[in-house]
C-alpha cells in the first residue's frame, strides 16, 4: 500500500493515524476541542478495520484509569481530551509513569484556568513537562505545528514510550486539532499482538508473576527506584531532544517558539527581515526533553531572545535556564484563547529585546 | 486418649482435611488476626486453582488493605489507583477477552470514592468479577467512616457513632448494581463461619463460570470485619458484625439467572 493524502482537521488527522498506528485501544470523554478524535474513531468502526478496541468513558477520571489497565497489559493505548479534562486525567498519568507504563496521551489545550475558554491556548506548558501530577516524573513531550505532524506524531510517540517505558504526550492546541491541511498518511499497519515480558497477560508456567504497581512502602527502596527513573529522563535529554531551526544562520535575535505560535513566528520573521532585522527561529520540536544546549550555543551567536507564547510566559523558564543569564531572553504572549499576530511580535521583538 | 492423632497421622495425605492453595504465595500476609481478606483471599486462590485458570487470570487489587493482595495471589495482577479498579478491568478484559479478570475492592474504594467506576462498568455489563468486601470502615487509613457504616457505628471519624443528620446515610451498593441490566449475577455473601465460606466460594465458581460465558458483570459483595477497626477480638467482632451488620446488610442472592 502507497502513502496517502487526504485533506482533514488535525484532531482527525490523528485520529485516523491512531488507527493506521496499528493502536489497540482509544479510550475518550468528549471536551471542546478535540471531540473530533473520539467523533472519527467511533465513525471510523476501527474495531472492523485492525480490531481496535474504542470505548466512550464515564469520565476523564475512568478513561486515563483505562489506559492504565490497557497499558499494563503491554498493549499501544491511549487518550485524549483538552485542558480541564486532561487536569482530571493527572492522578492517572502519575500512576502511569510511576508503574513505567507505555502510552499516549493527547492535550489538545484551551485557554484557562479553570473551564477558561474552548480557543487555543499554550498554558498547559508547565502542566504537561513539569510532571503534571504528584511525584518527580516526567512525560515525553512533543509539540506538532501542523496537521501533518498530528498524525506524524503518534508513531513517534508510542515508539519512544515503549522505548522508555514512559508516558508521552502530545501538546497540540486548539488551533492545530481544528485546522484543516493536507496530510499524507503512512499505510494502515497491523496490531503487533506481541507479549511484553513486563506486562499481565496471564502468568504462564515459564515465568514468574507479572505485578504492575507503583507501590512501595519501603522508602529506600523508594528513593532507588525515583533515582531509576531520573536517570531514564536524563537518558532521554541526551538522545531524545528534538527541534527545528528557520533562518538561524545570519541571525542576530531569536524568537523561541512551539506549535501554533512558531507559525506565527515564522511569519513574523518574514516581517521583520523586510525590514532588515535578521532574526531567526528555533521550534522545539520535543518540550520534554527540551532543547536547552542548542539554545545555549545560538545564544553565544544572537543578542537577545523572545519568546513567544499563547500563556503568562512558561516556556520562557526553560529558555532562561537554557541561555543561563548569557544574553537578555523576555517573553511576548497572548492568553485566553487569543492567538498573537506576527505583527505584534516584531512589534514586541522590537520594544523588549532590540531597542532594550 | 484413644481419639488423639500423632503427628505422624497427621501429615498422612488421606488425613489431609485443608490445605494452601497453590495459587497461594509463601508470603506471610499482612492482614490482621481474625480479619475476613485472608479467608477470602485463600477462597478466591482455591477456586483459581480448581477451575484451572490460574494462567489466564488477571487481578486488579485497589487502595485500603487488601492494595498488597498481589504479593498473596500466584497471578498476574495490577495495583490501581484509588476506586479505579473497574476502569483497569474494563480496559483488560476488552483488550484480552478470553482472559478471567476480577477486581477486589474494599469499601471506601468501590462505594464511596469509585462510584461512577463501579455503576458504569456494571451498568456496561463488563464480563468482569467484581469482589465487594465491606467492613463498613477504612481499614488502612485508621478506622474512619466509610460510606457503608451503618447508622451509630462508631469510627474514628464518627466517635459518637454515625448520626444520619450529620453524615448522611450508609449506602447499599450491592442493592443499587442488582437494578443494573448490565450486571448478571449479584449477591451478598459472608466468610466469617464455615458454612458461609463455602457459599462464598460456591458464588465464585458461579461468577467464573458466568464470565466464562460472556454474561456480564458479576458482583459479590462480602460483609466481613474489622477487628483493629472496630476495636474489638476477633470473636467479638465476629458476634457484632451477626448481631449489627447482618440485620442491615443480609446475606443472599439479589440477581441471579434463570436456568
Amino acid at each position: 500500500m502507497e502513502k496517502e493524502l487526504r485533506l482533514m482537521k488535525g484532531n482527525e488527522a490523528f485520529a485516523e493515524a491512531v488507527i493506521r498506528a496499528g493502536t489497540d485501544a482509544y479510550f475518550g470523554y468528549p471536551i471542546t476541542p478535540q471531540s473530533e478524535v473520539l467523533e472519527y474513531l467511533t465513525a471510523e468502526k476501527p474495531h472492523e478495520r485492525t480490531g481496535m478496541v474504542v470505548l466512550q468513558a464515564e469520565s476523564e477520571v475512568a478513561a486515563i484509569n483505562m489506559v492504565y489497565g490497557g497499558a499494563g497489559c503491554g498493549k499501544k493505548v491511549l487518550t485524549s481530551s483538552s485542558s480541564p479534562g486532561i487536569s482530571l486525567k493527572q492522578e492517572g498519568i502519575s500512576y502511569i509513569a510511576g508503574a513505567e507504563l507505555p502510552c499516549l496521551i493527547l492535550n489538545v489545550v484551551r485557554g484557562g484556568p479553570g473551564l477558561g475558554t474552548i480557543q487555543p491556548s499554550q498554558s498547559d506548558y508547565f502542566q504537561a513537562t513539569k510532571g503534571g501530577g504528584h511525584g518527580d516524573y516526567k512525560l515525553i513531550v512533543l509539540a506538532p505545528s501542523s496537521v501533518q505532524e498530528m498524525a506524524d506524531f503518534v508513531e513517534l510517540a508510542f515508539e519512544l514510550a515503549f522505548k522508555y517505558r514512559n508516558p508521552a504526550m502530545i501538546l497540540s492546541d486548539g488551533a492545530i486539532g481544528q485546522m484543516m491541511e493536507k496530510v499524507w498518511f503512512n499505510p494502515q499497519k497491523k496490531r503487533s499482538g506481541e507479549l511484553q515480558p513486563w506486562a499481565t497477560t496471564g502468568k504462564t508456567a515459564d515465568r514468574e508473576r507479572n505485578i504492575i504497581t507503583s507501590l512501595d512502602l519501603d522508602p529506600h527502596r523508594q528513593e532507588q527506584f525515583n533515582l531509576k527513573l531520573q536517570k531514564k529522563y536524563r537518558e532521554m535529554k541526551e538522545k531524545e531532544v528534538r527541534y527545528e531551526t528557520f533562518q538561524c544562520d545570519d541571525a542576530e535575535y531569536l524568537l523561541v517558539a512551539y506549535g501554533t505560535s512558531s507559525r506565527v513566528s515564522q511569519k513574523a520573521i518574514q516581517m521583520g527581515r523586510e525590514e532588515g532585522i535578521k532574526v531567526g527561529l528555533l521550534r522545539p520540536i520535543t518540550l520534554f526533553p527540551f532543547p536547552s544546549k542548542e539554545i545555549n550555543e545560538l545564544a553565544d551567536q544572537v543578542k537577545g531572545i523572545l519568546t513567544v507564547e499563547m500563556s503568562a510566559g512558561q516556556m520562557v523558564e526553560d529558555v532562561k535556564l537554557a541561555v543561563n543569564g548569557k544574553i537578555p531572553v523576555e517573553h511576548f504572549g497572548r492568553m485566553g484563547g487569543i492567538i498573537p499576530t506576527p505583527e505584534e511580535v516584531v512589534e514586541n521583538l522590537k520594544a523588549k529585546i532590540i531597542g532594550g | 486418649m484413644a481419639d488423639t492423632i500423632s503427628t505422624k497421622q497427621i501429615i498422612k495425605p488421606e488425613n489431609l482435611v485443608h490445605k494452601k492453595s497453590a495459587v497461594m504465595t509463601d508470603t506471610t500476609m499482612h492482614y490482621c488476626p481474625g480479619c475476613g481478606h485472608g479467608t477470602t483471599h485463600q477462597i478466591l486462590a482455591e477456586v483459581i486453582e480448581e477451575l484451572g485458570i490460574q494462567e489466564n487470570t488477571i487481578g486488579i487489587t485497589p487502595v485500603g488493605c487488601s492494595v498488597f493482595m498481589y504479593n498473596y495471589l500466584n497471578i498476574d495482577m495490577q495495583e490501581a489507583a484509588h476506586g479505579r479498579a473497574p476502569a483497569l478491568a474494563t480496559a483488560i478484559k476488552r483488550l484480552m477477552p478470553d482472559k478471567y479478570v476480577f477486581t477486589y475492592q474494599g469499601d471506601g474504594d468501590l462505594a464511596a470514592i469509585g462510584t461512577a467506576e463501579t455503576i458504569h462498568s456494571c451498568n456496561r455489563g463488563e464480563n468482569i468479577l467484581i469482589i465487594f468486601i465491606n467492613n463498613g470502615i477504612y481499614g488502612m487509613t485508621g478506622g474512619q467512616m466509610a460510606p457503608t457504616t451503618i447508622v451509630g457505628m462508631k469510627s474514628s471519624t464518627t466517635p459518637y457513632g454515625r448520626d444520619v443528620s450529620l453524615m448522611g446515610n450508609p449506602l447499599k451498593m450491592t442493592d443499587i448494581v442488582a437494578t443494573l441490566p448490565g450486571t448478571y449475577y449479584v449477591t451478598r455473601q459472608s466468610v466469617h463461619k464455615p458454612g458461609n465460606v463455602r457459599k462464598m466460594k460456591k458464588a465464585i465458581h458461579k461468577a467464573f463460570e458466568y464470565q466464562k460465558k460472556k454474561k456480564g458483570t458479576c458482583f459479590i459483595e462480602v460483609v466481613s470485619n474489622c477487628p483493629s477497626g472496630w476495636r474489638m477480638t476477633p470473636v467479638e467482632s465476629n458476634k457484632w458484625m451477626e448481631e449489627n451488620m447482618l440485620p442491615f446488610y443480609p446475606l443472599g442472592d439479589f440477581k441471579v439467572p434463570e436456568e
